[in-house]
């Protein structure tokens, strides 16, 4: 692989990232998946780098989930973007920033048919008038919550307690990075690097003193996919998609994975469990998986914050293993109490794989 | 490879005929030589401008041609001896300006020589496709990825070996790279890419026969004389496979070998191939000084960027300018027969200008 053809490629898929006052949306389903990230997101920004952050608890979901598996309009879900923006209007906002994938990918798509239509554009505007009384302004920026920490990447490296670096043999950490598919597969140029090779993901690990893998299917899907998911019958599929990558990745002998979608982490965590207690197959060596983070996750973790705050206890897949490589420390004892010091239980441990 | 022209002592000197006309031709490929030779031959005082330090064009880059393998170096090397010294060439210099006096052109070229000429013939000839622009394809990033253009210069150099120095034991080319491509804002056909494909493949078959070749196509434009024969050849004697399929994406595994994504449409499967090289059949594209030189001169291109003519049918050879004429690629892609064959009419046409 030559580094340096995709150097040009980088250069060539390049946004606007604002670096200071953002209003802030979250995912709908990140918070109980990881339910840590979007809180450490804002401690680094707010707390550790000194950003103005606005969020208010009266946004709502973006439609995406259910746009995506065909049960909510398109003219609905724009409506209800239109309502989020007018949010950020009302607060004097006008940099944009979502934590989910594939919001990011709906507030693209609308934001360019509200480009290329704007009759489209005025419907949603008369609409939202008549049935809230709001009206809004479109976003002068609109970044994945990504896009800001790459930003900061390298702030955070100037911070950072640990690096991404295998501190028994001094070598770079290899990860595996994921994108997500609603990032930059719909417009390319609407994210860090492009379709093809993404560099939002690989800025960040490089920064952290990691090292990328470049394996065959990295472009394929996490094995969300949302229909694949979300229709019972179909979850073979996204079982089959997940296995395609990690047999792909396998041969690269992965340290860990970085992802940046509220579907791929869980999807890359998750199954690895049940082809491990189907299959008796892991990927990481014998009886390990190979642990996945969010970026949230991996930030915090090399600015030194307790992996226990990061909810690094509720992955699927060890994490343990991953930190005594970088050489973080953790306390096993207080794994699986909550933050108010009350023991959360311990989960039933899996047979073939080493579990959180 | 050698440059073909190194030893062909092409002239420097002007040959000075009284009350001779005098023409500039723009661009010594094929198609510029042949219409000096013809120009000169009337008894014309022809200079030939060139933008690069060699005369020939891509042709004097190209090893073997279809569908007879003759070598390239033949064909150019006859043109230029056809020429027999009789036309002032002019190397590294492009048009700065051009003025239109009465029915004479005044040229300021980039090495501030004045010129002043009759009529002015444009051979700017084409591009070839830059295949980076394809970044789901790989070119400039995985190792094993080349274009025909590299193969051809390897076949020069008789070291069609892998990265690694191996020789391919897979191999799989990919027509139409640049060409009826909108995502690439290319809708036209390259005429020359499927020909040399097969003509490709039969190399590697006779290079190696073991080497198992796979050629992807969308279609097979096997319009001219012989083509027909040699893909014939191509199946029956080399037992080349053809697959009806466009590339969708190309991958490196550990190995370095390039993984590829793609549908057998006849067959309706979707298709993963593991190959050793992969080449990209890149495909025409107007040249880049192209639109420079329609401003000095006042010419138009048409809707795929090429020259525009005066009639598609019957004024192929005139431009929209009085004065101005037209030969070769720089009109749309053409076979090296078919550049020749305009090429002279063009030359013809001039004469008879000049002559009224």
């Amino acid at each position: 692989m030559k580094k340096e053809g995709k150097e040009q490629i980088w250069k060539d898929y390049q946004k606007e990232i604002p670096d200071n006052d953002f209003f802030y949306v979250r995912s709908c389903i990140r918070q109980n998946l990881f339910p840590a990230s979007e809180v450490i997101f804002l401690k680094i920004l707010r707390e550790e780098l000194g950003r103005n952050v606005f969020e208010t608890p009266h946004h709502t979901t973006c439609g995406g989930i259910g746009y995506h598996s065909d049960i909510v309009p398109m003219e609905t879900m724009m409506t209800i973007i239109a309502r989020q923006f007018s949010l950020m209007t009302e607060a004097g906002f006008e940099n944009y920033a979502c934590s989910c994938i594939t919001s990011f990918g709906l507030y693209s798509e609308v934001l360019e048919t509200w480009h290329h239509f704007p009759k489209v554009l005025e419907k949603v505007r008369k609409d939202l008038k008549e049935a809230t009384g709001r009206e809004f302004k479109l976003p002068k920026t609109l970044s994945h919550a990504s896009d800001v920490i790459y930003k900061v990447r390298h702030e955070i490296a100037e911070k950072a307690k640990y690096k991404l670096i295998n501190k028994h043999t001094g070598k770079p950490l290899k990860v595996v990075e994921h994108i997500g598919c609603h990032y930059s597969k719909m417009f390319p140029n609407k994210g860090v690097g492009g379709a093809e090779y993404p560099y939002v993901l690989t800025g960040m690990v490089e920064a952290w003193g990691g090292e990328i893998i470049d394996y065959p299917e990295r472009r394929h899907c996490c094995g969300f996919g949302f229909r694949q998911y979300l229709v019972q019958a179909n979850r073979g599929y996204s079982l089959a998609n997940t296995h395609k990558k990690f047999e792909s990745m396998e041969p690269f002998e992965p340290d860990m994975i970085i992802t940046n979608c509220p579907g791929c982490p869980f999807f890359l965590d998750r199954w690895q469990y049940v082809i491990a207690e189907t299959e008796g197959k892991t990927y990481g060596g014998k009886n390990q998986g190979i642990p996945v983070f969010t970026y949230e996750e991996v930030a915090g973790m090399v600015l030194g914050y307790d992996p226990w705050d990061l909810g690094l206890q509720v992955h699927q897949i060890a994490v343990e293993p991953l930190l005594d490589k970088v050489g973080i420390p953790y306390n096993s004892e207080t794994k699986y109490l909550g933050l108010d010091g009350k023991n959360l239980g311990k989960p039933e441990l899996p047979k073939n794989i080493c579990s959180c | 490879m050698g440059k073909i022209s190194e030893n062909l002592n092409y002239p420097k000197i002007s040959v000075v005929v009284k009350n001779m006309k005098s023409i500039a031709i723009i661009g010594s490929g094929i198609a510029g030589i042949e219409a000096a030779s013809r120009l000169s031959k009337f008894g014309h005082k022809v200079y030939l401008i060139e933008k690069n330090s060699e005369i020939g064009g891509y042709v004097a880059q190209w090893d073997r041609l279809f569908p007879s393998q003759t070598e390239a170096k033949t064909v150019l090397n006859d043109l230029i001896k056809k020429l027999n010294n009789r036309a002032e060439v002019l190397t590294n210099v492009t048009v700065q300006h051009c003025e239109k006096k009465d029915r004479q052109f005044e040229l300021v070229l980039t090495d501030n020589k004045h010129l002043v000429v009759d009529a002015i013939l444009v051979t700017t000839g084409f591009d070839i496709f830059r295949a980076e622009r394809k970044e789901e394809y790989g070119y400039g990033i995985y190792e094993n990825v080349i274009t025909s253009s590299d193969l051809e210069k390897m076949f020069a150099e008789n070291n069609v070996v892998c990265k690694n120095g191996e020789s391919p034991k897979r191999l799989a080319f990919v027509h139409c790279v640049g060409s009826r491509d909108e995502k690439v804002g290319n809708r036209h056909c390259s005429k020359v890419c499927c020909a040399t494909a097969v003509k490709q493949a039969c190399e590697i078959k006779e290079l190696y026969p073991s080497c198992e070749v796979f050629n992807l196509y969308m279609d097979l434009r096997m319009f001219d004389r012989h083509f027909e024969d040699m893909y014939h050849e191509a199946q029956s004697k080399y037992h080349v496979n053809f697959i009806r399929g466009r590339l969708s994406e190309a991958g490196e595994n550990k190995e370095h070998q390039v993984i590829i994504k793609t549908e057998d449409t006849l067959a309706g499967k979707p298709l993963k191939l593991t190959v050793d090289l992969l080449v990209l059949m890149t495909g025409m594209e107007p040249c880049y000084l192209q639109k420079t030189i329609n401003s000095k001169l006042g010419l138009r291109s048409d809707t795929d960027g090429f020259l525009s003519t005066k009639n598609s049918f019957t004024e192929n050879n005139l431009s929209n300018a009085d004065g101005i004429f037209v030969a070769g690629t720089c009109t749309g892609p053409k076979t090296i027969p078919e550049t020749l064959a305009d090429s002279r009419a063009a030359a013809g046409l001039l004469n008879s200008y000049l002559m009224s």
